[in-house]
């Protein structure tokens, strides 16, 4: 028996029985990720892209409803443009700029995201979580068309784990009764409450907020502009904040602030919900609630994401309160850096030792999710007299001085982490470079005369020379590098010059699997390089 | 500047202290607490540097009377 605990949006993965089920002696598999949220599946689709088996377990058989996540940064789209599912994201998902926040009926300031030129992604796009994993599973049939080795077991509910020296066993619930398996490695990805997590006795710290925030996803088709409005006081919510965001298919978000002492299931009542909707958007439109929730939050992490064979990602490992969109964001970031490593060790025989920088890589990336979005939740729910006395402060100095909107917090927006002190980093051999490219910053797209940087990198090392010589080709401890050569005539912007040349004339830059950059010189020295592909091969050893 | 200054810099320091006082002449005590809010987010916003400011938390903190010798 496996219990439901969510209704699915999409059947995605039915049940299927399988050999595993009926065979004497459990099944090694060299991959076995739990749990497949959009972390499980991001990361079986980067694993299978790269030619490592990896089997999916999930209790249900799709993606639950609810829109949950609905902010998707521009990094998770770059992942997923590496992923090969970029394009019916943004293609699907509304691309916002603007924000606006007022302070009971003024608006106080606004802001524009305005992204930078030449980058083929938006900041942002508002995307329902339920149609980012569906992306993510039809990539994945895609891919498993063209012979990538993934399986997605539906209605797959793991009861019980045992860590081995050399392997895990895993004891799993199906409709058709139990069965085990083995796993060489343990990804688990079954989200905040993780079985896997408990199953191991492995504490989840941090702080619960002590807040209530609904949120109401209605349908109407108002023609709101595109654009985040965030209230503070507002005449509809008194002394608390609410906030308006646009989703695809005429879907609004609208989350209203509760405070602390509520009575649940009266504030739950669709009446009762309705009624504040309608205080919010007026009471002439027409609106139809789609999905409500009330939710409280908490910001936590586990001490350590590499528990020997067993890796925790996504909100398994650490989770956020949702302002600042660092959830589903942080998570993809886990993907990312997780991916290619497996890939190493499994396919290339890298050092296991690499696989203990996913922790340290990782852990940095959640702390600094944690200390943006516990800052949100600090100004919107002050907890003390001076909280409040010093966030009023702000609020009545924004609409004066332009100086304090730096101040207000509404959401610090999800940036990708740059591993400044990562083992596998080299030493940044061009120091006067421009800071956004040193060693350890994710690699900043640009324009090219035929199409976008980011395009051209990735799932792969690849030395990137710009303005030098071709440095030839390389295949270092079974890694074949990529090597892309750029001329000012690919430049036509001139945005890969102020991004990655400063004042130089000329760079190499030595680019990991996950686009984000492991060293870089002014000159090509191939020894050089192939010391810093060693190193970024290396994990710990420094 | 990217040290605090604590000794004497007040050009005209008995006209800044009265200035101070008046400012909050005729209010409430919870305006006062608010002005005095603002007050510091406006020196802090001109002050600008952050070892400086974090310095100035600081030298605000006086040790409690016990600790005093
Ligand atoms: C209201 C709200 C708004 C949010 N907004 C944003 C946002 O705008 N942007 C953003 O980036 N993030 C946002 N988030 C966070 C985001 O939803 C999560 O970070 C994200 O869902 C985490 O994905 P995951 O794959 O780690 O876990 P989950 O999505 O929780 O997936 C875990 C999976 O594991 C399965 N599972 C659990 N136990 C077992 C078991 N024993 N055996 C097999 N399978 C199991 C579950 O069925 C599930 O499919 C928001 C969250 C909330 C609640």
């Amino acid at each position: 028996m496996v219990a439901v605990r969510y209704k699915t949006a999409f059947k995605l993965y039915p049940y299927e029985k399988v050999a595993d089920q009926d065979v004497p002696a459990p099944k090694r598999h060299p991959v076995v990720i739990v749990g497949g949220g959009p972390i499980g599946m991001g990361l079986a689709l980067d694993l299978g892209k790269s030619g490592v088996p990896c089997l999916v377990l999930d209790d249900h058989d799709g993606v639950g409803t609810g829109s949950r996540a609905i902010c998707f940064a521009k990094r998770t789209l770059e992942i997923c443009d590496r992923l090969g599912c970029g394009d019916p994201m943004v293609d699907k998902g509304v691309v916002w700029n603007v924000g606006r926040v007022y302070r009971d009926e003024r608006e106080v300031y606004n802001f524009n995201l305005l992204p930078e030129e030449g980058h083929k992604r938006p900041a942002f796009i508002n995307l329902q979580q339920p149609y980012f994993e569906q992306f993510l599973v039809e990539e994945i049939r895609r891919q498993q068309a063209a012979g990538a080795p993934i399986e997605i077991r539906g209605k797959n509910c793991v009861t019980a784990m045992d860590q081995k020296a050399d392997h895990v066993v895993l004891d799993i619930d199906t409709p058709d009764g139990p069965y085990r398996l083995e796993a060489d490695y343990l990804v688990a990805c079954d989200g905040a409450n993780s079985p896997t997590r408990a199953m191991m006795g492995l504490d989840f710290d941090g702080r619960v907020f002590e807040d209530n925030f609904l949120i109401a996803d209605i349908k109407m088709t108002a023609d709101f502009p595109t654009e985040r409005r965030f209230w503070f006081d507002p005449p509809f919510n008194r002394g608390e904040t609410a906030l308006l965001h646009k989703q695809p298919d005429d879907v609004w978000r609208l989350d209203f602030q509760l405070g602390w002492d509520i009575d649940r299931e009266a504030e739950l009542k669709p009446e009762r919900i309705s009624d504040r909707v309608a205080a919010m958007i007026g009471a002439d439109i027409d609106f139809e609630l789609v999905w409500t929730s009330i939710y409280t939050f908490r910001c936590c992490t586990m001490d350590d994401y590499r528990h020997g064979r067993v890796f925790f990602a996504g909100d398994a490992a650490h989770q956020v309160s949702p302002f600042g969109a660092r959830g589903a964001n942080g998570g993809m970031q886990d993907v990312d850096n997780l991916g290619w490593k497996l890939a190493a060790v499994i396919n290339d025989g890298a050092d296991d030792a690499l696989l203990d920088s996913y922790h340290d890589e990782r852990k940095l990336g959640a702390m600094e999710n944690i200390k943006n979005s516990s800052r949100t939740a600090d100004f919107l729910t002050p907890r003390n007299p001076a909280h409040r006395l010093f966030r009023d402060a702000v609020l009545d100095l924004v609409e004066h001085h332009a100086f304090a909107r730096p101040l207000v917090n509404s959401g610090r927006l999800s940036q990708p982490c740059t591993y400044d002190a990562s083992a596998l980093n080299s030493p940044d051999a061009l120091p006067d470079g421009p800071k956004q490219t040193r060693p350890g910053s994710p690699c900043p797209d640009a324009p090219l005369a035929d199409g976008h940087l980011l395009d051209k990198l990735g799932g792969r090392f690849t030395v990137l020379a710009i303005g030098a010589d071709d440095p030839g080709n390389f295949t270092i401890a079974n890694t074949e590098i990529d090597v892309l050569t750029l001329s000012a005539s690919d430049d036509t912007t001139g945005a890969v010059a102020t991004r990655y040349l400063g004042q130089n004339p000329s760079a190499i830059y030595l680019i990991r699997p996950d686009q984000h950059i492991a060293a870089r010189w002014a000159k090509c020295d191939a020894d050089a390089i192939n010391q810093a592909v060693a190193r970024a091969l290396a994990g710990k050893t420094k | 500047m990217t040290t605090l200054n604590t000794a004497p810099n007040l050009e005209r320091a008995d006209d800044f202290y009265a200035a101070l006082l008046s400012a909050h002449d005729g209010l409430e005590e919870a305006e006062m607490h608010a002005l005095n809010a603002r007050l510091i987010l406006v020196l802090a916003n001109h002050i600008g540097d952050q070892t400086v400011l974090e310095a100035a938390i600081e030298a605000a903190k006086i040790p409690p009377p016990e600790a005093q010798t």
